[in-house]
């Protein structure tokens, strides 16, 4: 029954583009899609005409719920002009396109098309923060709901298990909320480019203006400690545990690998493709690890005969801090309960042995959730081509980066290596 | 022995008659909670009933702060944090419920392992009772 899983032909990356993330009330899911396509469009090194796109897949959360509007695939098909093509949405919560990525690659894989725009996009801004986390929580499990959990609430949860098993303390999410901020300045479509000294210094400054007591936080460790600056959401979540609230769109360029050299000298390679699926809390066996993030990381080593060992740098879901955490270990990054110690030691910062996030994390570049996937290999790509410019990952033999991408709860993950050959 | 449907709505009635039932597997012995139709340990369809006696240990937890709306109904928030978790049961399966007799407000003094005891919350009455499962320490 089982057998190596493979591409029935190769596929590669020739383009991507990313809008700018941020909150803009003023404009719409469209604008943001048209933006980043026209980003792609103009990123690949020898043209392409639009007219040769065979097909389109869109990934999109819940603008069902959060514009009151669903059916986007023949939206973006008007909007791009590729009506009477074959658009279709796919939908697996914050994951949803990687699954957009992951049909397209699929759909050529099979030989029934060459070239597909893949893309995803999502419009948060429009509603309340309340009315967010209802729209979210509509991706948790039912039982989870029931019960009172949010978001937040199932990843805090996971946290405590984590800290009780292994040791590890607050001190532990620190040290991602500051890696991965200490990455956000270096990327232009960030919605905080600031690191949380940055945060800190401005809030003693806004003190010190209204006249009031200046708090003694030491370091960064101190002002995250310090509940007046870092108030709790759902405990152990705090609030610099936890993603903002995004607008945006990403989209990429996919063709078949034996046509790749028309479009760009530098093709990057889609090397392994995995997703799995989860249970929901009460059925996990382990509160520590998410099973649909090992299933998708067994599939794409498997298909790409890559270790963990041999991914040089990843983008990793952090909607909130201890996921990052976990899937360090999910992925085999690092042994079970190894992750904190490894961040504690600078394994995953920019210069580390193994950066992750580089490009600042959901946490400080942003999270519109459908769009999330994309943008994810949207940065592996532009690492991989050497175009990162300031936050660029300091090794001359760049070659291999994954891309982790996790829907609700850990419902549904994927996991996507991409090689530069 | 009991003919109801293996289903949430079932679980969700006896809960109102206080009582605790889950599933069990008759080829494998796998245990569920809350009930399935179909055994994911082995896929096996001929399951039965079996009630759980309510002792448990707590596996994880949050204090929730920023509540849901259904919370916030209720009064829950920044003011007043609630606490849920994953709970052990004695025979080995988990659930997730709302943990009472803690402090919400010092999550940091809530341990990982403390036993727990089933507690049944009902809110309404007559056709609208419903009855969640909580835990309290």
């Amino acid at each position: 029954m089982a057998r190596k899983r493979k591409l029935a032909r190769g596929v590669a990356v020739v383009g991507g583009g990313l809008t700018k993330l941020g909150l803009f009330k003023d404009r719409n899911c469209k604008d943001f899609f048209a933006e980043a396509y026209t980003e792609m469009i103009g990123s690949v090194d020898k043209g392409i005409d639009p007219k040769d796109i065979d097909a389109v897949y869109v990934g999109n959360f819940t603008n069902d719920f959060f514009v009151k509007q669903s059916h986007w695939a023949p939206i973006i098909a008007d909007l791009l002009g590729q009506v009477p093509k074959p658009v279709t949405r796919t939908e697996g919560a914050c994951a949803s396109s990687a699954l957009a990525f992951r049909e397209g690659v699929l759909a050529i894989a099979s030989g029934m098309y060459d070239i597909v725009l893949v893309g995803g996009f999502e419009q948060m801004s429009k509603c309340s923060t309340e009315e967010v986390a209802e729209g979210l929580a509509m991706a948790a499990s039912p039982y989870e709901v029931a019960a009172g959990f949010t978001f937040p609430g199932v990843f805090g949860t996971m946290a405590t298990a984590y800290f009780a098993k292994y040791g590890a303390t607050r001190e532990a999410l620190f040290n991602v909320t500051i890696k991965s901020h200490n990455n956000a300045p270096l990327n232009p479509k960030a919605q905080f480019p600031m690191t949380v000294r940055d945060f800190m210094n401005a809030r003693i400054e806004r003190v010190k203006k209204k006249g009031e007591p200046v708090p003694a936080w030491k370091d960064e460790k101190a002002y995250l400690a310090d509940p007046a600056a870092n108030p709790p959401v759902a405990w152990p979540m705090h609030l610099f545990d936890c993603c903002p609230i995004s607008d945006g769109a990403a989209c990429m360029l996919l063709v078949a690998e034996d046509m790749a050299r028309k479009f760009t000298d530098v093709p990057i390679h889609v090397a392994g493709l995995g997703q799995g699926s989860g249970y929901s809390l009460h059925a996990k066996k382990d509160l520590t690890s998410f099973e649909a993030t090992r299933a998708a990381g067994n599939e794409a080593y498997e298909m790409s005969g890559l270790t963990p060992k041999d991914i040089q740098f990843s983008e990793v879901h952090d909607c909130f801090s201890i996921a990052e955490l976990v899937t360090m270990e999910d992925l085999g990054f690092v042994k079970p309960g190894e992750a904190h110690r490894a961040v504690a030691d600078g394994m995953t910062r920019l210069d580390g042995p193994k950066p992750i996030n580089t490009s600042g994390g959901l946490k400080s570049k942003g999270h519109p959730v459908g769009a999330t996937g994309v943008a994810q290999l949207y940065e592996v790509w532009t690492q991989l081509r050497g175009k990162a410019g300031n936050r660029q990952v300091p090794n001359p033999n760049l070659r291999v980066g994954g891309a982790h991408n996790l829907g609700g709860t850990g419902g549904t993950c994927t996991f996507t290596i991409l090689e530069r050959r | 022995m009991e003919k109801k449907p293996l289903n949430d709505a079932s679980y969700e009635q006896y809960l109102t008659e206080r009582r605790i039932m889950g599933s069990r597997c008759k080829k494998c012995s796998a245990l569920a909670l809350p009930p399935r139709p179909i055994c994911v340990a082995c896929h096996g369809s001929d399951l039965e009933w079996v009630e759980f006696k309510g002792k448990a240990k707590l596996a994880a937890f949050t204090s929730i702060v920023v509540a849901p709306p259904s919370m916030a109904r209720e009064g829950f928030g920044r003011n007043n944090p609630y606490v849920v978790g994953v709970v052990e049961l004695e025979e080995g399966v988990k659930a997730v419920a709302r943990i009472t007799g803690v402090d919400a407000k010092k999550p940091d003094q809530i341990k990982v392992g403390m036993p727990l005891h089933a507690d049944f919350v009902s809110k309404g009455d007559g056709a609208a009772k419903q009855t969640s499962l909580a835990f309290k320490s």
